[in-house]
């Protein structure tokens, strides 16, 4: 069996992703951090940015997270947040709305929401 | 028709009308709950994964925080209570207010000094009529409560417990709630929130003794500290959403129940009303046949005189 983990990605009111992996890459206060199996039990705060997901079958999961947890222990990794988007379900231009209006109110929280789903969703690191 | 007729009709009427509003909120309030268990149960995975990893770091780590550790002299408790908005759902809001009203009661006698949150305009009315000090209340969102309500409510006690208990903070953080077991059941019941019982906070620890479930030694990022710091209010809340997704289903199911009795009552009265106003008819009409067959007979023997 090629090695794998297993992810759950949790927002607080449904869970939005669960599946195989092979490597997640998300953003920890303290920066970026990849996991894959076998890593060492890990327990970590996220930032508000894009996590990467690569499947078994090759394929790539991309949401954006907005603040909350990374744990992963027994091959199993979790991703809890408050706000979890997949990029597929992000709306592009309303998210560029929010971008140019968080900008004029500056509102720094709102600017950094609106580049994560940006991010997220248009696929540029 | 006779008078006593017309007032039996008049009353089976108004029962009628009656009758279409309960069924009608029984079946409203029925279609609710399913609703309101699907939310509950899409909620749980973040609330297990979220109390794993809070039993991990606290297990794990060997650091004291002060919302995890028991004051030596707790002085002053948060008590949340969670009650409904709107009435008519049976004994739901007061059972709730009651289990409070206990857990108050308790606290007190412990020497602990009581602040009272509220959420629902029944349990703030219940508070406001007895002129009780109410520190904070929230209404608006008990028939379904988002996770930013959640949140809004778990602001001001996360920044109570935070405080020194000399300053106006607490030491500990109550619920009262009512838990959702069923269809048919739902219990009004106490927690203790903060500070954390690992027992309670790890519910799958119990089984440590038997071999599994060991809490790995866990690598926290950035360290174990800002960890706890960051779990423990998303902690809180997300408790805090859990209850009030409970209570809002036990609300309908309470509504529900509360109005499948009303529908059933007014069925029996109307049955037992349709009875006496048959029975009211039947009276009438044979007074009005004994009347005629009186007066005939009178009249024949009028006649048979004055042949």
């Amino acid at each position: 069996m090629a090695a794998e983990l297993h992810v759950e990605l949790v927002a607080a009111d449904r869970n939005v992703w669960s599946g195989e992996a092979t490597l997640v890459v998300a953003r920890t206060t303290s920066g970026d951090i990849g996991v894959m199996p076998g890593h060492q039990p890990l327990l970590g705060v996220l930032e508000s940015g894009p996590v990467t997901i690569r499947t078994t079958d090759g394929g790539t999961v991309v949401a954006a997270v907005h603040g909350g947890f990374i744990s992963f222990a027994d091959n199993k990794l979790s991703l809890l947040a408050e706000i979890v988007e997949l990029a597929d379900e992000i709306d592009v231009a309303r998210a560029e709305r929010a971008l140019e209006r968080a900008k004029s109110d500056t509102d720094a929280a709102a600017e950094r929401r609106a580049e994560v789903r940006l991010v997220a969703a248009t696929g540029k690191h | 028709m006779g008078a006593q007729t017309r007032v039996y009709k008049r009353r089976i009427k108004s029962i009628t009308s009656t009758k279409k509003i309960t069924k009608a909120m029984e079946m409203i309030a029925a279609s609710r709950i399913i609703k309101a268990q699907r939310q509950v149960a899409a909620s749980t995975p973040y609330a297990t994964e979220l109390t794993r990893a809070v039993t991990a770091v606290a297990t794990g780590s060997n650091n004291r925080h002060p919302l995890t550790t028991e004051a030596e002299n707790p002085t002053r408790a948060a008590v949340l209570l969670i009650t409904s908005d709107r009435g008519l759902a049976g004994g739901y809001s007061s059972n709730a207010i009651k289990a409070a009203e206990a857990l108050t009661a308790r606290l007190t006698a412990e020497g602990k000094e009581v602040d009272s949150y509220v959420v629902g305009r029944k349990g703030v009315a219940y508070y406001g009529f007895r002129d009780r000090k109410v520190t904070d209340s929230w209404t608006g969102f008990t028939d379904s409560p988002q996770y930013a309500d959640a949140k809004m409510v778990a602001a001001p006690l996360i920044e109570a417990v935070s405080q020194d208990t000399a300053e106006g903070g607490v030491d500990e953080l109550h619920i009262v709630f009512t838990e959702f077991v069923s269809m048919m059941t739902q219990n009004a019941l106490d927690d203790r929130l903060l500070p954390l019982s690992l027992d309670r906070a790890g519910e799958g620890t119990e089984d440590e003794g038997k071999g599994h479930e060991i809490m790995p030694l866990f690598d926290f990022e950035p360290s174990a500290e800002d960890v706890l710091d960051a779990l423990l209010p998303r902690y809180v809340e997300s408790r805090i959403y859990n209850a009030l997704l409970q209570s809002a289903a036990s609300e309908h199911a309470a509504r529900r129940r509360a109005m499948k009795s009303a529908t059933d009552n007014a069925e029996d009265l109307i049955k037992s009303l349709t009875r006496l106003a048959n029975q009211a008819r039947q009276a009438d009409i044979t007074q009005e046949i004994s009347e005629i067959v009186g007066g005939a007979n009178a009249l024949a023997d009028a006649n048979a005189g004055s042949d």
